[in-house]
């Protein structure tokens, strides 16, 4: 990896210019693509069960715009969130694997997707042993995603790298193909948790890796960047990423999610100026 | 009177000085050359010197190949070992002295003295152009604080094979003063010796030859000016070209024929004429072959950092 | 390795997102700036300037002739004897206000740029006009403090400049130029290309507004006659060239035997050279901006890709995939990659090269695009099958369209890379960070970018090695050139 050559192609697609058709379909394919999230000690089955009414109307003023691709909580929210979402294609995403330091014991975290899968989660949202992938110890790292994966079952399988404590481009690549390999349906960028979430960088990056492993493999891996994706002027540089990179097949929230929360309200307001032509305000839009 | 007869001298067979070895001309023509003072030479009694080889194009097209083949070897040599070598030749010379004092003041007309003293500054010009070697790049090359997430680096490199036409008049500090900067620089040379006095040039090549200087990296031709220039001007495996010794309707001529394929020229300076290569030199004559590179690399941050949009 | 080059057609079509053409106030006619004035021919010649992407007249501009580059080169000797008196302080500020107006006016002069060139206004946005000013900048700071250049002390200009500019980046070629001369204290005449006028007499009403003394600079659009006899005249002391190598030769020709100092800055044909261990992704990049920034009409383009035979399949299945990606266009449109070729004579050179590749049986491919029904058009080009005998592999093309040839060794690929008249650029593509350094070190270019291509800064000397010409502009080592020394 050349680090400034990677930025440097990442920039040059954030001056894409997306404008008024292209711009509305993007807005809805990006809310399409969020895991609505919130991963809070505070969390209660209140807080969960409006964040699932507005994965499902998004903007109750507009009943055109579309639900969001999942809700994503903690395990022990997991069943509160099924019910919220009831009757809906909107998907309950759970973290686990001891979100998010992910240091526990390996029968712990593995009873902890256990549990959550168990409790109806549609998706798991697994960290990697980051303190062993540092130490080298890649085969741990490897090995563990495949525990995981198997006790998943049914449910699509995230795996977290949380680049910014990987640091480096070559140790993110290393992870994308590790987590690959291992059998992960989904790569992620991050937690949310630490100082550097997604960026366009190492989206940029873990997007080609997604491209390079099914030009090898024949088996298409999503992507999902998530922590610091606020605006829908962002969220449309990564939708450009996509496009331009691992292609039209991942432009689809079956292979490209967002992980946020507050970037929806954005593009709320984004849609409605598009429909109105007036810019919308933050009354206009519901702040579950 | 003393019945002692007196010892018969033994001549000397001046030759060209082609990649290390003293060849005659492949022509087998040779040409007088005689003592050289205004007057004498006015009057056509020059006292006879020696006969030098009548270089051809031939000889010139050799002495090219034999540059090109010195110059990979010589241009990545390390400045501090070129630096080495040019001092082997003051050292060189230095021991010689008595004999270059002799062939100059025959070449230039000059008394003993004073050609004592070309002698002299010759060699110091030597050790000067050794002291170079290694510090040049510095002078000149440096990094440049570009504008962005890169690191780069300007260094001088040599510019290849270049012809020298020496000065016709200062025989010799005049051609030490043009040869040293161009092989200091890293360069190798076709050096067209003095039309009319081109013995120390000839004499000089045997000082090179023994003083650890590779074989090619400094060729010595002797002849008619104009008949060995203008094919070097227009040789395409030629880089560069010193018109120092040369006046100015056949330097312009050589421009014109250098431009074929862009040599770097360097026109007769005002001081080349005047034949005073006493003065000390500057840096001109030692960037005037060298290229500049520059060498750009990615820098950027530790980690993965990357901005956000 | 399987690969997909041809992805389904994208649901996601960017909109036409044009930049507005409002901001720039093209007038029906232009004069040639002359002592401060606009002023007619002298024979009264004018010459159209179009729009390369439609074919569109965009102004018609006076014709310099003979007659007027002499008036020009008297009016640039008058003003030489005040400009170069001047303290260098206060040359520096004339140059500082340019600098300045420049970033004003950037936008417009940008969206002037991509008309009368045809380049993306990606690219005069975020390239040409930046550069430009920075370069005004850079020399401004020069201008008081020449003792300190290591040029000796108190270096004195040489007089007049007279300087001529190629079309593919006019206002940053007049940059590199005017610059320099202006900061040692030397006037200017500078004549444009033909194909693009508009930027540089812009770039005189920018003088204008700057407050420079009259005849410092001026600007003479016209054609190569114009520009032979201004390099020709006896009264201009400094002569700097852009352009082909073929005409840098005939200018060293006329200027033998004077006492005219003389910079060329020419052809190339830059190889771009990729090891098995490179970074692919970013290398493809660098090749895509070796030879496709600014329809590949670059000098020191990576025209030559020299790839390592062992990873030749994977970096063709991943450049022709990249290049498939490329969007060709309207130049003023922000999302375009690929503009208009600059003139119908060029683009006739560019296919009548690319044929003789196919003729010579390289195998060509050319990136699935429409193009344009009006303007000078040229798909992304790729040659592969090319060996160093192949045209395309020695002659320098001057479009968008890349040969590439294998190597097996370090060794053989330098021997390639250096199997050329020319010495402007080179591009090495590696992680091992020794090889770099072993491989510039070889290679005979001025300008070698390792990791990187095609990237510029005022600060950094540029400029070639052999039949690429000789002289450096940008840096400290700019000033030589206009200088007495």
């Amino acid at each position: 990896m050349d680090a400034v050559g990677l930025e440097a192609r990442a920039a040059g697609l954030g001056t894409r210019s997306i404008k008024t058709s292209a711009k509305a379909y993007a807005i809805d394919l990006a809310i399409s693509m969020i895991d609505l999230t919130t991963l809070e000690g505070a969390d209660t089955p209140g807080k969960v069960r409006a964040l699932g009414a507005k994965a499902v109307h998004p903007d109750p003023t507009d009943r055109t715009t579309p639900r969001t691709a999942a809700v994503c909580v903690y395990p022990d929210m997991v069943a509160t969130a099924k019910q919220a979402v009831a009757g809906t294609d909107v998907k309950v995403a759970s973290v686990a694997t001891a979100f998010p330091a992910g240091r526990a014991a390996l029968a712990v975290k593995l009873a902890d997707v256990r549990d959550a899968v168990a409790a109806g989660a549609d998706e798991i949202d697994m960290v990697i042993d980051r303190g062993a992938f540092l130490a080298g110890d890649y085969l741990k790292v490897y090995e563990e995603i495949v525990a995981v994966k198997e006790v998943s079952a049914q449910a699509r399988l995230k795996v977290i790298f949380e680049t910014g404590e990987l640091s480096t481009y070559d140790n993110i690549r290393r992870a994308s193909w590790i987590g690959m390999l291992a059998g992960a349906d989904f790569i992620k960028t991050s937690t949310g948790k630490v100082g550097v979430n997604a960026t366009p960088a190492n989206t940029l990056l873990m997007l080609e890796a997604v491209r390079d492993f099914r030009a090898q493999t024949g088996v298409q891996v999503g992507v999902k960047p998530a922590g610091g994706i606020r605006s829908t002027k962002d969220a449309i540089k990564f939708l450009v990423l996509v496009n331009e990179t691992a292609g039209a097949d991942w432009l689809d929230n079956h292979w490209f999610r967002f992980g946020a929360s507050s970037l929806l309200n954005d593009l709320l307001m984004q849609r409605q100026k598009l429909a109105t032509g007036r810019y919308s305000g933050p009354d206009y839009v519901t702040v579950d | 009177m003393s019945d002692k007869s007196e010892r018969l001298t033994v001549f000397k067979t001046y030759k060209l000085y082609v990649g290390g070895k003293f060849p005659r001309s492949e022509s087998g023509r040779v040409y007088e050359v005689t003592t050289a003072t205004s007057a004498a030479a006015a009057a056509g009694k020059g006292k006879w010197l020696a006969n030098a080889p009548l270089a051809s194009r031939k000889d010139a097209r050799d002495a090219v190949v034999a540059a090109r083949k010195a110059f990979g070897g010589w241009s990545t040599a390390t400045a501090y070992l070129r630096g080495q070598i040019l001092y082997r030749v003051a050292e060189m010379l230095e021991g010689r002295r008595d004999q270059f004092v002799r062939e100059v003041a025959e070449a230039e007309g000059l008394s003993k003295s004073k050609a004592a003293a070309v002698v002299d500054a010759a060699i110091d010009r030597w050790v000067w152009y050794a002291g170079w070697t290694d510090k040049i790049t510095q002078v000149v090359g440096g990094a440049n604080p570009v504008a962005g997430p890169y690191f780069n680096l300007s260094t001088p490199e040599p510019t290849g094979v270049v012809t020298v036409i020496a000065p016709q008049e200062s025989s010799f500090l005049g051609l030490v003063s043009v040869i040293a900067p161009v092989i200091a620089a890293g360069n190798t040379a076709v050096v067209i010796a003095s039309e009319k006095s081109p013995l120390p040039a000839l004499s000089l090549g045997e000082v090179l030859a023994t003083s650890d200087l590779p074989g090619g990296v400094v060729n010595v031709l002797s002849g008619r000016t104009a008949e060995l220039a203008l094919p070097l001007a227009a040789h395409q495996d030629v880089n560069g070209l010193d018109l120092a010794g040369a006046d100015a309707d056949l330097a312009k001529d050589l421009e014109i024929a250098a431009a074929d394929n862009l040599k770097r020229v360097l026109r007769p300076q005002a001081v080349d004429t005047d034949a005073d290569f006493s003065t000390a030199p500057g840096t001109h004559r030692l960037t005037t072959f060298l290229e500049t590179k520059t060498v750009w690399h990615p820098t950027g941050s530790l980690g993965a950092s990357g901005s956000a949009y | 390795m399987k690969t997909e080059n041809v992805s389904p057609a994208s649901p996601f079509a960017y909109a036409p997102a044009p930049e507005s053409r409002s901001v720039v106030d093209i007038a029906p006619s232009y004069g040639l700036f002359i002592d401060g004035e606009f002023t007619e021919a002298a024979d009264g010649k004018v010459f159209k300037s179009l729009s390369p992407s439609t074919e569109e007249v965009l102004s018609e501009v006076a014709q310099a002739g003979e007659a007027d580059v002499d008036r020009a080169v008297k009016a640039a000797r008058k003003a030489f004897e005040k400009w170069s008196a001047l303290p260098g302080a206060e040359r520096a500020k004339y140059l500082f206000r340019i600098a300045r107006i420049i970033q004003e006016r950037s936008r417009e002069l940008a969206v002037l740029e991509t008309l009368d060139n045809g380049k993306p206004i990606k690219e005069t946005r975020d390239a040409d006009l930046p550069l430009v000013a920075a370069h005004f900048f850079y020399y401004a700071g020069w201008a008081d403090k020449l003792d300190h250049a290591g040029y000796g002390a108190n270096p004195r200009p040489l007089g007049v400049a007279g300087q001529v500019i190629p079309w593919n980046f006019p206002l940053l070629m007049l940059a590199w130029k005017i610059a320099p001369a202006l900061a040692t204290g030397n006037t200017v005449v500078l004549k444009p290309a033909e194909t693009t006028p508009l930027s540089a007499l812009f770039f005189a009403d920018i003088c204008r507004q700057a407050g420079l003394p009259k005849g410092v600079v001026n600007i003479l659009p016209g054609y190569g006659d114009a520009g032979a006899a201004l390099t020709a005249h006896p009264d201009v002391n400094k002569v700097a060239f852009t352009g082909s190598t073929a005409v840098g030769k005939q200018i060293a020709r006329t200027v033998a035997g004077t006492d005219k100092k003389l910079t060329l800055e020419l052809g190339g044909k830059g190889a771009n050279i990729v090891f098995d261990d490179a970074p692919i992704d970013q290398a493809v990049e660098g090749i895509v901006t070796g030879i496709f920034f600014n329809q590949g009409q670059v000098c020191c383009a990576g025209s030559r890709l020299l790839v390592q035979e062992s990873i030749q399949d994977e970096l063709l299945d991943s450049l022709k995939r990249r290049l498939s990606t490329l969007r060709l266009g309207d130049p003023l449109d922000k999302n375009t990659d690929i503009g208009a070729i600059n003139s119908a004579e060029q683009l006739a050179r560019i296919t009548a090269l690319a044929e003789t590749g196919e003729a010579e049986g390289a195998e060509r491919w050319s990136a699935p695009c429409e193009l344009p029904a009006s303007g000078y058009w040229f798909a992304p080009t790729l040659f592969t099958n090319v060996t160093q005998a192949h045209t395309v592999a020695r002659d320098e093309i001057f479009g968008p369209v890349l040969s590439v040839l294998t190597f097996r060794t370090p060794e053989e690929a330098v021997a390639k890379a250096n199997n050329t008249q020319y010495g402007l650029s080179a591009g090495i593509w590696t992680e091992k960070g020794s090889r770099i350094l072993a491989v510039a070190n070889r290679l005979r270019a001025g300008v070698v970018w390792a990791n990187t291509f095609n990237k510029f800064d005022p600060t950094s000397p540029f400029g070639g090695y052999k039949e690429s010409g000789f002289g450096r502009e940008g840096g400290r080592h700019g000033l030589e050139a206009y200088l007495d020394v």
